[in-house]
């Protein structure tokens, strides 16, 4: 009962912290704070217009590789107490 | 060569390809024919799920759309692949774990009821057919640009290509020409965006390559940024659209893409729940591959497109432009009689008028590539129209004859009965999509966009409160997913179709337009469910056991 509590607590810990991540950039980044990146430049891109198209994409695929990573971590050290 | 030869020789080669692949893998089982057996690698099934997920849409208008809208098009970007983090994330592998066959299924044992079953089974079914009269008839459009057939014969004959794999083969025949068909259309988009990427900046990237400059040494967005300006476009990389607006219709695309069951039920077919999270991982790194290039070939297209027409002599206008002409989605009025084309932002003073959707179909005739590579294009364009159709069927098929028939009509019907069942539901599916495809109603347009505000407002909430709630009850999930759907039917229809008094922009409640209402319903969708449930009796232990047991990966 209670490996299967500690799992299932850093499983939720895992995804608080990837779902903000994931909200920061995408929503943030590309949509709220899209106005002031702009005023930033990097090489021919303005930096929110970038995050919109380009960036929070790559960051959605990074993000679920890292938790594909923590996860099988966590299923080997639970493996078989759960 | 002729095009015309090329082109019949790359759609008949890949024809034949997945022909070929139904025949070998076709199903013999329930099990086979719903989720392929289970037995499915990750990026195989990743590939797969790319494919049934790029639909038409996403191959020949995405990139269109964006370059017409420049920044607003984001939406469509961060939408459509930001939901597989929350696919990932918050369903994929609690889904597997519970390891039946459909959503509806899930929905059904999860709420213990046969009102959320039927509810389930009837928001899968709006969602998979608006979804997949748009196919069919993309399908039918390609036919006729490339093959020079009338749009009927075209819709006929994908139809019969569609149901001669899907019915025989099921989800493990689809699976494998899902992949063949990831690689054709894949190929075929990054092909000509590398082409002209070089050609436009010298850098093969086209990634890196619309962050870059021209030969003139001018940003290339820049330059498109001017050139938008001096026309009286809104600026290219800033847009016109609300924040609110943008956030809400991101959200709702996003929580859409995570909710609709053609999408979901790929992670049904792997091994094992750590295969679920990793097949998420492959199917977005190879959708994003088309994604990021897609907003680079809307610059290129652009700017391409402004400087070879906008004042210039119409007779001095290349070979292309009347060829696309001819077809209607190119259209041009001298309405100043001056024999110059004026492109302006002006609906009063613009003389032309283009479709978006011939953005990508017409850029390797516009980049002046070889004929084989325009072949190519046209078969990539078909393997996404075909792909995503076969698995909007199987959706349908199963939705029929598992979860209607099996499980609420007739419990003791046998497997071989409910597999012949399953196979005479897709070929009526089939039939009804392709009517659709000919036939196409107005509203088929407009709503397969919305088709994802109908996914957010209903399923989402119910299966993730299904994992992550064990408090949630039947009477909660089953509230909440009507008043989800009807909410978002409700104003769809009130001001897309005129329905219940209409509407016009100005009417738009807090100023979310239909597009992004489904964020809206889908919160009301939460509320509506934690608040009945609080006031009901909670689950029995058993569906408490139920939930505990999807949650540990371990397999019993």
């Amino acid at each position: 009962m209670k490996n299967k509590n500690t799992y299932w607590k850093t499983n939720l810990k895992y995804l608080v912290i990837l779902l903000s991540i994931w909200f920061s950039v995408s929503f943030g980044f590309g949509i709220l704070m899209v106005d002031q990146l702009n005023q930033i430049q990097m090489a021919g891109f303005k930096l929110g217009f970038w995050f919109a198209q380009q960036g929070a994409i790559y960051l959605f695929v990074i993000l679920i590789f890292v938790y594909i990573y923590l996860m099988n971590r966590l299923d080997q050290k639970f493996k078989n107490k759960v | 060569m002729e095009l015309q030869y090329w082109i019949w020789i790359a759609v008949g080669l890949s024809f034949t390809l997945y022909i070929a692949i139904a025949i070998i893998s076709r199903a013999s089982s329930t099990g086979e024919f719903y989720i392929a057996g289970k037995g499915v690698p990750p990026i195989a099934n990743g590939m797969a799920t790319a494919a049934d997920w790029m639909s038409a849409a996403s191959f020949i208008s995405m990139a269109g759309i964006i370059s017409f809208n420049g920044y607003d098009g984001s939406v469509y970007l961060m939408g459509w692949t930001g939901g597989y983090v929350l696919l990932a994330l918050l369903l994929a592998p609690y889904l597997r774990k519970f390891g039946k066959f459909t959503v509806p299924d899930f929905i059904g044992d999860r709420y213990y009821s046969n009102v959320a079953r039927g509810v389930a089974v009837f928001c899968a079914l709006i969602v998979s057919f608006t979804y997949i009269a748009g196919q069919m008839r993309g399908v039918g459009v390609v036919f006729s640009r490339y093959l020079e057939v009338d749009i009927t014969t075209g819709v006929l004959i994908g139809m019969l290509i569609v149901l001669f794999y899907a019915v025989l083969g099921g989800m493990k025949g689809i699976t494998y020409t899902q992949v063949a068909q990831y690689c054709v259309l894949i190929f075929a988009f990054m092909l000509p965006a590398i082409f002209i990427s070089l050609m436009v900046t010298g850098n093969a990237i086209p990634q890196i390559g619309f962050g870059s400059s021209g030969s003139d040494g001018v940003y290339l967005l820049d330059k498109l940024d001017g050139l938008h300006r001096e026309l009286g476009f809104h600026e290219y990389t800033s847009g016109k659209k609300s924040t609110l607006d943008v956030f809400l219709i991101t959200a709702a695309l996003m929580v859409g893409t995570a909710g609709l069951p053609h999408v979901i039920v790929r992670f049904f077919t792997v091994k094992k729940v750590s295969d679920a999270r990793k097949s998420a991982g492959w199917a977005l790194l190879f959708i994003a591959i088309l994604y990021t290039t897609a907003p680079a070939v809307a610059v290129f297209s652009r700017t391409n497109l402004i400087e070879t027409v906008s004042n210039k002599a119409y007779a001095s206008l290349p070979e292309w432009f009347n060829k696309w002409e001819a077809t209607g989605l190119i259209t041009y009025e001298d309405k100043n009689q001056d024999g110059m084309v004026q492109y302006l932002a002006d609906p009063k003073i613009n003389e032309l008028k283009v479709d978006a959707d011939i953005m990508v179909l017409a850029n390797p005739e516009i980049a002046d590539l070889p004929n084989w590579v325009i072949a190519i294009m046209a078969a990539g364009a078909l393997a996404a129209a075909l792909s995503t159709a076969a698995g909007l069927l199987l959706v349908i098929s199963s939705s029929v004859s598992h979860d209607l028939i099996k499980k609420m009509i007739k419990p003791d019907v046998s497997e071989k009965g409910e597999l012949i069942a399953a196979r005479l539901s897709a070929v009526g599916a089939v039939m009804l999509a392709a009517y659709f495809g000919i036939n196409p109603p107005g509203f088929v347009a407009a709503t397969v966009a919305l088709a994802f505000g109908l996914a957010a407002a209903s399923f989402f909430p119910a299966i993730v409160m299904g994992i992550f709630s064990k408090r949630m009850n039947k009477e909660g999930a089953v509230a909440g997913m009507v008043v989800g759907i009807l909410l978002m039917l409700f104003y769809m229809t009130k001001f897309k179709f005129g329905w219940f008094g209409g509407g016009t922009e100005k009417d738009w409640w807090f100023g979310i337009s239909p597009e992004g209402f489904g964020s809206f319903a889908m919160m009301v969708n939460f509320i509506v469910s934690i608040t009945i449930s609080n006031f009901t009796p909670e689950p029995d232990t058993e569906i408490q056991k139920l939930v505990e047991n999807i949650r540990n990966p371990d397999e019993d």
